[in-house]
């Protein structure tokens, strides 16, 4: 037992968090003994600090600390890989450096909080199904549809896309690992943490954090302590956002292979050097917001109240200076996948590469000078309004050269429309719609009206769904060979699709109607006259639910029993397909030269790179545009 | 054959969303042109979604993978310089085009009032609306809202507490309530009726139930109306008929929808009325030692005393205003008789 708590681990982790605990209660009671406050025990002011503190013990215990402590306390550090790769599911629940460990860890981890998400998703659409009250009180609801928001966002498309890209963009530009293997384990760790904080809440008296996933000030700073259970996990969930985008940027700008120039690179690596660069320069901003928050619910600082010279409308421009961009970092991951789905399952070079890489960063440009549409009815100065509408209505500029690249990528290709290609091609019409919406909203004087009603939850829906979710589950059928080197069952896949396709459809296109007529959103109850459309709504969208059963049933059994699926299935040119399904420890035997761009299907002999071991000669092919 | 489809596909979406009957009822000078714009917005929109969708069906039709075909690849086609100029250059025109026509439009809704203009002064609270006329004899204040027809008003927007948002759907109108500053509106209401009065602002736990009326009425009726609210004001209170309990009770369990007052029930636990909620305190454990005139403090005046474990600013401090008098009064009896047993 001694043996096993000094081991990194789960035993030291749980040892670990426990001595947090008592430090903390130490911290607060000594502190408030000192200064002579009243009562010195004060369980709020302890539960406060053990949400900031208790993570990094546990952090600490669970091994994510151990080499750079040693290093830095002048220790001999013998790094023998032990902990990279992993031997038996077991390494999966342990600390691990290897990025296709890693990836794999994110994504279970980010389903995990998709099927909790979505089931609050179906508590919400439960209570809702007709008017007047079901079963839950409004507090608890509003709590509901705040975690749902919460644990999507935060704890699954941002994420899961980190946890794809983990896994598959080493091996993409030819790299045995990511730039810094320690801190990807860090930012990995990070994140179950915040989603258990999230779901504690539930249990803080007075409930859990129900101002919305906005957590507008100055509800946020007056709402009972289950807010502070979000404003502190939102703090480690970008932590670890931020970090692993450091880990992107440096890995794609140093660990590029021989050869593999920027306009030879996938456009997986464009989108996610595009989302890096976001999630670097917004995310410190929603830290910001957080900690105004926190500081005016623990220690009074008054950053939001009025009474006091706070400034309300101060928190949404911070706020939504991340988060706007962070409609993009949930979005510009999705565009990679569908890139390299579609010229794979097309048989077709990408259509307009360069033009396709350099709107993503377009993208990243414009959408840090959008952030204010959010708040066309907030009070803010009305000038602010007619730039911010022009500025937001730009971006479906670049965002439509993909879009239209897209389609005449399919244009004359041989077209395998297996499941992969369904979830694309579905999130090209789907994404259209989002996209389409959203102009209308960017469009002040019809904004004025729609603006947190059922419109705005259905724009979020079919960019968030038909867009990110339809883009993860393209890319998560289009690589589960490769990471478990397994297919999975083609049949269950395209029922799959074709469920999720149709019903969410008819849940969320009938939002925009209730929403145009009148219904607010954010709510527990609503006007009898939109009765009949939230019952059918509520009807589809058990069936979105039930669907992802099958997802989940096809993932676990082909892990288990699936056929072996081989190096390459999809026959495609890009780097990590060239190795085995899963790959080498250390990703390649040989360096792998990179002799033409990603996406030469057509060009007779064609190869994207050369190993230094392989026989024949290669054709070498520029990506004509590209070089 | 595509481009014929996709213009024949056009027209029939095109068609459809316009039949749809999208919007509420127009009762502001505003609502015509927004509306209007929502239409021109559609029949922009439609071809482009037509466009994408038919070129990606028609591609699966006419180029998926048939037997014999699984080696086989697409011709290497890299780009087209010309098409992608001009798939940059028409949505840039048509953005251009939208982004002028929604900026005269939004100049146009949100030009300056008339001197003169009535002004009402509208006050979020958790969780209710309560508004206040300026007159010629003094402010009017009341629980629903008042509007004569084809007057101009202007709407003086605050928050007493948290953020909320005043939305009539009717008027095409909305404008977040934010404590410390005070937001502004201004139109005309043009259409007899009543309409709703709607947060659409998460405000807290009574957020859904935040929903109250607005009245527009002929100038005459108007002025009637007014002066009735003014006299009763100053007026005392009438007595208190005899189903005193019904009334108390049922303020208790239902609240007062006309002005929005939230029902006790909603939150509290309370044997005598059957409700068992636990937003807020259990009435039967903390009113205990509380006589009659303790309890209606406590209604009135709810952020005063705390109960440990519970929040201030959770329930609505509005019941002052938003229940009358003897309204008031018998729900006081009420729960006093319940908690102390002797109802």
């Amino acid at each position: 037992m001694a043996a096993k708590i000094r081991q990194p681990g789960w035993y030291r982790a749980l040892a670990f968090s426990i001595l947090g605990v008592l430090v903390c209660l130490a911290l607060s009671t000594g502190l408030r003994a000192a200064f002579a406050v009243e009562p010195v025990y004060d369980s709020t002011s302890v539960l406060q600090i053990s949400l900031l503190m208790v993570p990094l013990f546990f952090l600490g215990g669970i091994g994510c600390f151990d080499y750079w402590l040693r290093w830095a306390s002048g220790r001999t550090v013998v790094d023998d890989h032990a902990d990279h790769g992993a031997k038996s599911w077991r390494d999966y629940f342990k600390v691990n450096t290897d990025h296709k460990v890693i990836g794999i860890q994110y994504i279970c981890v980010s389903f995990v909080f998709m099927f909790i998400g979505g089931l609050m998703a179906m508590l919400v659409r439960a209570e809702l199904a007709a008017p007047g009250r079901q079963f839950v009180d409004p507090n608890t609801f509003n709590g509901i549809f705040s975690i749902h928001a919460t644990l999507l966002i935060f704890l699954f498309v941002i994420p899961i896309f980190a946890g794809i890209a983990n896994y598959v963009l080493p091996l993409m530009i030819g790299a045995p690992d990511m730039a810094f293997p320690r801190l990807n384990a860090l930012s990995f760790w990070m994140l179950p943490v915040a989603g258990v904080m999230m779901l504690l809440s539930f249990l803080a008296p007075g409930g859990s954090f129900a101002a919305g996933w906005t957590a507008y000030a100055p509800l946020s700073v007056d709402a009972p302590i289950g807010q502070a259970f979000f404003t502190i996990a939102v703090q480690f969930a970008g932590a670890s956002s931020i970090a692993t985008a450091l880990n992107f940027l440096v890995t794609i700008i140093t660990m590029r292979a021989p050869g593999m120039t920027f306009f030879r690179m996938p456009l997986l690596v464009w989108a996610n050097f595009s989302t890096s660069l976001l999630v670097v320069i917004a995310t410190p901003f929603i830290a910001a917001s957080q900690f105004m928050v926190i500081l005016d619910r623990a220690l009074g600082f008054n950053f939001f109240n009025p009474a006091n010279g706070g400034d309300v409308l101060m928190y949404q421009h911070v706020f939504w200076f991340y988060s706007h961009p962070a409609v993009y970092i949930m979005m510009l991951p999705g565009f990679g996948i569908i890139s390299e789905v579609l010229a794979t399952r097309a048989r077709k070079p990408i259509f307009g590469y360069r033009m396709m890489a350099f709107s993503l960063l377009a993208i990243v440009l414009l959408g840090f000078t959008v952030w204010a549409h959010h708040m066309f009815v907030s009070g803010m100065s009305d000038w602010i309004r007619i730039p911010m509408m022009i500025t937001t209505a730009i971006i479906a500029i670049p965002t439509g050269i993909k879009i239209f690249s897209w389609v005449a990528t399919l244009w004359r290709g041989v077209l395998k429309m297996d499941t992969p290609m369904l979830w694309a091609v579905g999130f090209i019409a789907m994404f259209t719609l989002g996209g389409i919406s959203g102009v209308m909203l960017a469009m002040v004087p019809l904004d004025i009206h729609v603006s947190d009603t059922y419109f705005i939850v259905a724009h979020i829906h079919y960019v968030l769904f038909g867009g990110s979710l339809f883009t993860i589950f393209a890319g998560i059928y289009f690589w589960f060979p490769k990471m478990t080197g397994r297919m999975f069952n083609e049949r269950l896949g395209k029922i799959h699709f074709w469920l999720t396709f149709i019903f969410f459809n008819v849940t969320f296109a009938p939002m925009h109607l209730i929403g145009v007529q009148g219904m607010p959103r954010r709510v527990s109850d609503y006007a009898e006259q939109f009765a009949t459309w939230n019952m059918i709504i509520s009807i589809a969208s058990f069936v979105v639910g039930l669907s992802s059963l099958i997802f989940l049933y096809n993932m676990i059994v082909s892990w288990r029993t699936g056929p072996e699926a081989g190096p390459n299935p999809w026959n495609s040119l890009t780097i990590e397909w060239q190795v085995s399904s899963p790959p080498p420890i250390f990703n390649f035997d040989a360096i792998p030269s990179v002799v033409g761009g990603p996406y030469e299907y057509g060009v007779p002999g064609a190869v994207h790179a050369v190993f230094a071991d392989s026989k024949p000669e290669p054709v070498a092919v520029g990506a004509s545009e590209a070089d | 054959m595509l481009l014929a489809i996709s213009v024949v596909a056009s027209v029939v979406g095109i068609i459809f969303m316009l039949a749809l009957d999208w919007f509420p009822e127009q009762g502001s000078s505003i609502a015509a042109p927004i509306d209007t714009f929502w239409d021109v917005l559609v029949v922009v929109s439609v071809p482009i979604f037509v466009a994408v969708t038919a070129m990606m069906l028609f591609s699966i039709w006419r180029w998926r993978q048939r037997p014999g075909e699984e080696d086989l690849d697409g011709p290497p086609i890299h780009g087209s310089t010309k098409l992608e100029v001009i798939w940059t250059i028409v949505p840039t025109v048509i953005i251009a085009a939208l982004t002028t026509y929604a900026a005269i439009l939004l100049v146009d809704i949100q030009s300056a009032p008339a001197k003169g203009t009535r002004v009402v002064n509208v006050n979020g609270v958790q969780f209710a609306w309560d508004f206040e006329t300026k007159t010629a004899a003094g402010p009017v204040k009341s629980a629903k809202l008042y509007l004569p027809i084809n007057e101009p008003v202007k709407f003086n927007v605050r928050s007493a507490d948290v953020i909320h948002d005043f939305w009539v759907p009717a008027f095409r109108l909305k404008v977040d309530a934010v404590p410390g500053i005070t937001t502004t509106y201004n139109l005309t209401p043009t259409k007899l009726g009543t309409f709703e009065v709607v947060c659409a602002e998460l405000c807290g736990l009574g957020h859904a139930y935040m929903r109250q009326t607005v009245t527009v009425l002929t100038a005459e009726r108007y002025a009637t109306v007014m002066a009735g609210l003014a006299k009763q004001a100053g007026a005392p209170a009438p007595a208190a008929g005899a189903s005193t309990d019904a009334v108390g009770k049922q303020m208790f369990v239902a609240g007062n929808p006309a002005t929005g007052a939230t029902a006790c029930g909603a939150c509290h636990t309370m044997k005598a009325a059957g409700t068992t909620a636990t937003t807020g305190p259990n009435l039967d454990e903390i009113l205990q030692a509380d006589d009659a005139a303790g309890i209606m403090e406590m209604i009135v005046n709810p952020n005063k005393e705390i109960v440990a474990g519970y929040s201030k600013g959770i329930m609505p401090a509005n019941y002052a205003t938003t229940m009358t008098k003897p309204q008031l009064d018998a729900l006081v009896k009420y729960i006093d008789q319940s908690v102390h047993g002797e109802g």
